[in-house]
């Protein structure tokens, strides 16, 4: 194991040389660099020249210039090797802190949207999985084979045309009609159908069911003013969290008698979460991430010894359990407080709350919770066009890795000795199905380093793929260069830990 | 009913139905035997009497293939969508010194705008009218400048998806069959190709051979997009190169080019078949991607990414300028996606349609 790292890592710090000296040369070769000022006029244009050329080194052949490149990101690997600025860009300012403000950004946009797509893509593969030749599977299939041929800009384009403008009108004024209403009840409840499935009696009872509860559930928001000022409150933080705590324990446990001391300490994990939200409802309205973070530790650690103290005979599975609910309790009180946040970011920024360009609302003088708000209201857009692609991606290799594993000798085993369908399915199939998707999200997430280039251009963020954009076509080397760094590094590493990540999970796989 | 060669296809289709299905636990040549009988008699009542046993050809390789793709219903939909949309790309305005049957082409001006440059397309009732998609903001006829950027995106696709299949497999056979050094030569020089992105290449591309045109820009993207092809190669090779089949051919001093061309290549065909499928979708989307960013197609020339780049900002007021080219770039795109599935299945119908 230990050769196979070191030999890696030798091999991989070659491998970056060569491709960071080709990239190099690549980009020093892609036009001349002074073209800009050579098309200015005016007396200042030979000094410009003069110090453009001093800054970047244009006296020097390239070789050259990349050596002293090197020598730059040498500086920055060696403890005490001088200032680490990974050299400067055309005018003259250091790469540094420039490549940190593009990557604080641009992990915020696509952190977000690689977990939500690794989320959603594997429950819609497994689902699809389990219900396979079903009008389910192949509307997900068609859905994902469109996802796959989408062109992001494209869509992006259109999502800000139409999606962005018609919802922040109808924000404005949150009216639906009673035909509207019913037609959207309709559309969940076949949905809702289609995904359960079973033969025509259950499927409409589902149907039926699906319907009216949605239909409700609409009407209520809208009597209640929840568009215009939404909130859970305590009593809807308890009673999401109630149905979170039986729908973990339904998947993990199962809700028969043995489940039953899990079933319970969920419960009271929930209720003492509750309890804990509302004392702390002060602290909570203005904090900052330290405070989040220590209260979402304290629920799954609540959750935990919950589990321990009650979850007796099934002590382990409790304390997960507890620990799963006590963090859906942290999600649940969270968006409680960024919806009450929305009545003020939507005064602040003038009625239109759902954000086309751009990453932050300039000067937002405001709290906490608003400022986040404003991110993530930033954020929708191009995190649903980022999403789709490798949405179909997880989505298409879960379901045809869980229909390998479901085809499998031990899983006829563990059929055969009497385990229910759920055990079957979430303790020995989807565990082994989630093996060969270590490879996909290596990838996955080393592109998050790299940003989107397509989708910040679109919605002009500032992040990385901007950085490499401008700098390429305003042939800078070094801003490529330090993006280049940091990509290629990441997808470098991510490699070699998918590989070690590989043969941790998969006991047959030796490395050598 | 006709002696069958023994079918590799397990899935149920509709001719297998059809046979009377005996009974699980009787060994397989007893089975064939009683087929054989059946037959016997059969030829025996018709009353032929004991005609002369009529040889049965076997079906080939590529039969199985083509029976098992034309029987997936997406494949097939892409297939004939496909061919449509190459059929309309190329006969519509011509190709080269060949006129086509739309009476514009892309050069026309006009200088007024007909109708504000407004689309004449309609269903109800279903007309062509003069300018079916409109006009562009110059007055050319946006439906050949449709058809024009769609011929140019097709081109690309295919030749960077032939250029990076040639490229990848003869990499990905030579190292996977000779391994030793020449495998880790290309095999590192391969992950340096992985790590260095796409952009600033196709950003030299179009600033060093920008008069080379469209071919020029597909040749070298095609240059640049065989790694995954290579490592899927190598690995079809690592396993095949141990076969009995390459030691005997080995044994009777086949050369090495000879094992890898005639005897292990065909026997990967299917995994080559449906990456470059795969790849000339892909393609298509990184075309469009480059153009839009400028570093892909440049003005004068006509690609649909281009398109898309140019009439971006025409969105509020003339959105079918928007739509056109990016409909057309799915239909493509979607349709070499469903065939490239089907491929899968019909080379590889162990995975039953399990695979991604």
């Amino acid at each position: 194991m230990l050769v196979f790292v070191v030999r890696r890592l030798v091999v991989s710090f070659f491998i970056l040389l060569a491709s960071t000296a080709l990239t190099y040369f690549l980009v020093a070769y892609s036009g001349n660099p002074l073209q800009d000022l050579l098309e200015l006029r005016g007396p200042q244009r030979d000094a410009k020249i003069a110090q453009r050329t001093q800054d970047l080194n244009l006296d020097q052949p390239v070789f050259v210039r990349y050596l002293l490149w090197l020598q730059d990101v040498a500086r920055c690997i060696t403890p005490f090797g001088g200032a680490c600025t990974l050299g400067s860009d055309r005018n003259g300012g250091a790469v540094l802190p420039q490549l940190q403000t593009a990557i604080g950004s641009t992990l915020r946009l696509v952190v977000v949207a690689t977990i939500l797509a690794l989320l959603l893509g594997v429950v819609t593969g497994i689902v699809t999985a389990l219900r396979q030749y079903s009008v389910f599977d192949y509307g997900v299939t068609f859905v994902a084979f469109l996802c796959f041929s989408l062109p992001v800009f494209w869509i992006s384009t259109l999502l800000k045309q139409y999606v962005a403008i018609d919802l922040n009108t109808w924000l404005n004024n949150p009216v639906m009609t009673v035909g509207g209403i019913a037609l959207l009840s309709v559309v969940v409840g076949v949905l809702w159908a289609l995904i359960i499935g079973g033969d025509r009696r259950r499927a409409l009872t589902v149907f039926g069911i699906g319907t009216l509860a949605t239909g409700t559930v609409v009407y209520l928001l809208l009597t209640t003013d929840f568009f215009v000022e939404p909130y859970f409150g305590i009593l809807g933080i308890f009673v999401f969290g109630a149905g979170a705590a039986v729908g973990w324990t339904a998947l993990f446990a199962g809700l028969h008698r043995r489940g039953r001391p899990v079933l319970v300490s969920s419960l009271v994990t929930v209720v003492i979460g509750t309890v804990v939200a509302f004392a702390l409802q002060p602290v909570l309205t203005d904090p900052d991430w330290l405070i989040v973070f220590a209260v979402g530790l304290g629920l799954i650690g609540l959750g935990m010894a919950v589990g321990w103290f009650l979850g007796n005979p099934a002590r382990r599975l409790a304390m997960r359990v507890g620990g799963v609910t006590g963090l859906t309790m942290t999600i649940l009180v969270v968006v409680d407080q960024l919806l009450r946040a929305y009545p003020a970011l939507f005064a602040a920024t003038g009625g239109r709350p759902i954000k086309t360009t751009g990453s932050a609302t300039p000067n937002l003088n405001a709290d906490f919770w608003v400022v986040q708000l404003d991110y993530l209201m930033y954020l929708i857009l191009p995190t649903f066009a980022l999403m789709l692609a490798s949405f179909a991606l997880y989505t298409r290799y879960t379901r045809a890795s869980m229909l390998d594993v479901m085809g499998q000798d031990y899983v006829r085993t563990a059929r055969a000795k009497g385990l229910n369908n759920r055990t079957v399915i979430v303790r020995h199939a989807f565990r082994n199905a989630l093996i060969p998707l270590a490879t996909l999200m290596a990838f996955d997430f080393a592109g998050i380093f790299s940003g989107a280039i397509v989708t910040e251009t679109v919605f002009g963020w500032s992040g990385m793929g901007k950085l490499f954009t401008t700098s390429l076509t305003n042939i800078d080397p070094n801003p490529v260069m330090a993006f280049f760094l940091v990509s290629a590094t990441a997808i470098v590493l991510f490699n070699m830990l998918a590989d070690i990540a590989y043969a941790y999970l998969d006991p047959r796989i030796r490395l050598a | 009913m006709m002696a069958r060669d023994i079918d590799p296809d397990l899935e149920s289709d509709s001719e297998r139905d059809e046979e009377r299905m005996p009974a699980a636990n009787v060994p397989a040549t007893e089975l064939e035997m009683a087929t054989m009988v059946g037959v016997d008699n059969e030829l025996a009542e018709s009353g032929f009497g004991p005609a002369p046993i009529r040889p049965v050809a076997a079906k080939t390789e590529f039969r199985i293939i083509a029976r098992r793709f034309f029987k997936h219903k997406a494949a097939r939909a892409g297939l004939i969508v496909m061919a449509l949309v190459i059929l309309l790309a190329f006969t519509s305005i011509g190709f080269g010194p060949i006129p086509g049957w739309w009476k514009y082409n892309y050069t026309d001006f006009e200088p007024t705008l007909t109708d504000g440059g407004a689309p004449t397309l309609s269903i109800f009732p279903p007309a062509w009218g003069d300018h079916p998609f409109g006009q562009s903001n110059e007055g050319r006829d946006y439906f050949a400048l449709t058809m024009r950027g769609l011929q140019q995106s097709l081109i690309i696709a295919f030749i960077v998806g032939i250029v990076s299949t040639i490229i990848g497999t003869i990499i990905g056979a030579v190292s996977g069959y000779y391994r030793g050094s020449v495998e880790s030569i290309l095999m590192r020089f391969t992950d340096v190709m992985i790590t260095i992105p796409l952009l600033a290449v196709a950003a030299v591309i179009s600033s060093q051979i920008g008069g080379s045109g469209v071919i020029g820009l597909a040749v070298l993207l095609g240059f640049v997009t065989w790694t995954s092809l290579a490592r899927i190669v190598r690995g079809e090779f690592l396993s095949l190169r141990e076969k009995e089949f390459v030691d005997a051919a080995r044994s009777v001093g086949a050369s090495g080019r000879r094992i890898i061309f005639r005897h292990i290549l065909p026997n990967t065909i299917g995994v080559i078949t449906v990456s470059a499928t795969l790849a000339i979708s892909g393609a298509i989307l990184l075309e469009t991607a480059l153009s839009f960013l400028n570093f892909g197609v440049k003005s004068p020339d006509i690609s649909l990414g281009l398109l898309l780049q140019q009439y971006r900002q025409a969105m509020d007021v003339r959105p079918y300028l928007f739509w056109w080219p990016g409909v057309f770039i799915v239909l493509i795109s979607l349709s070499v996606n469903f065939i490239g599935d089907g491929l899968r299945d019909a080379f590889d119908p162990r995975q039953n349609r399990a695979k991604a």
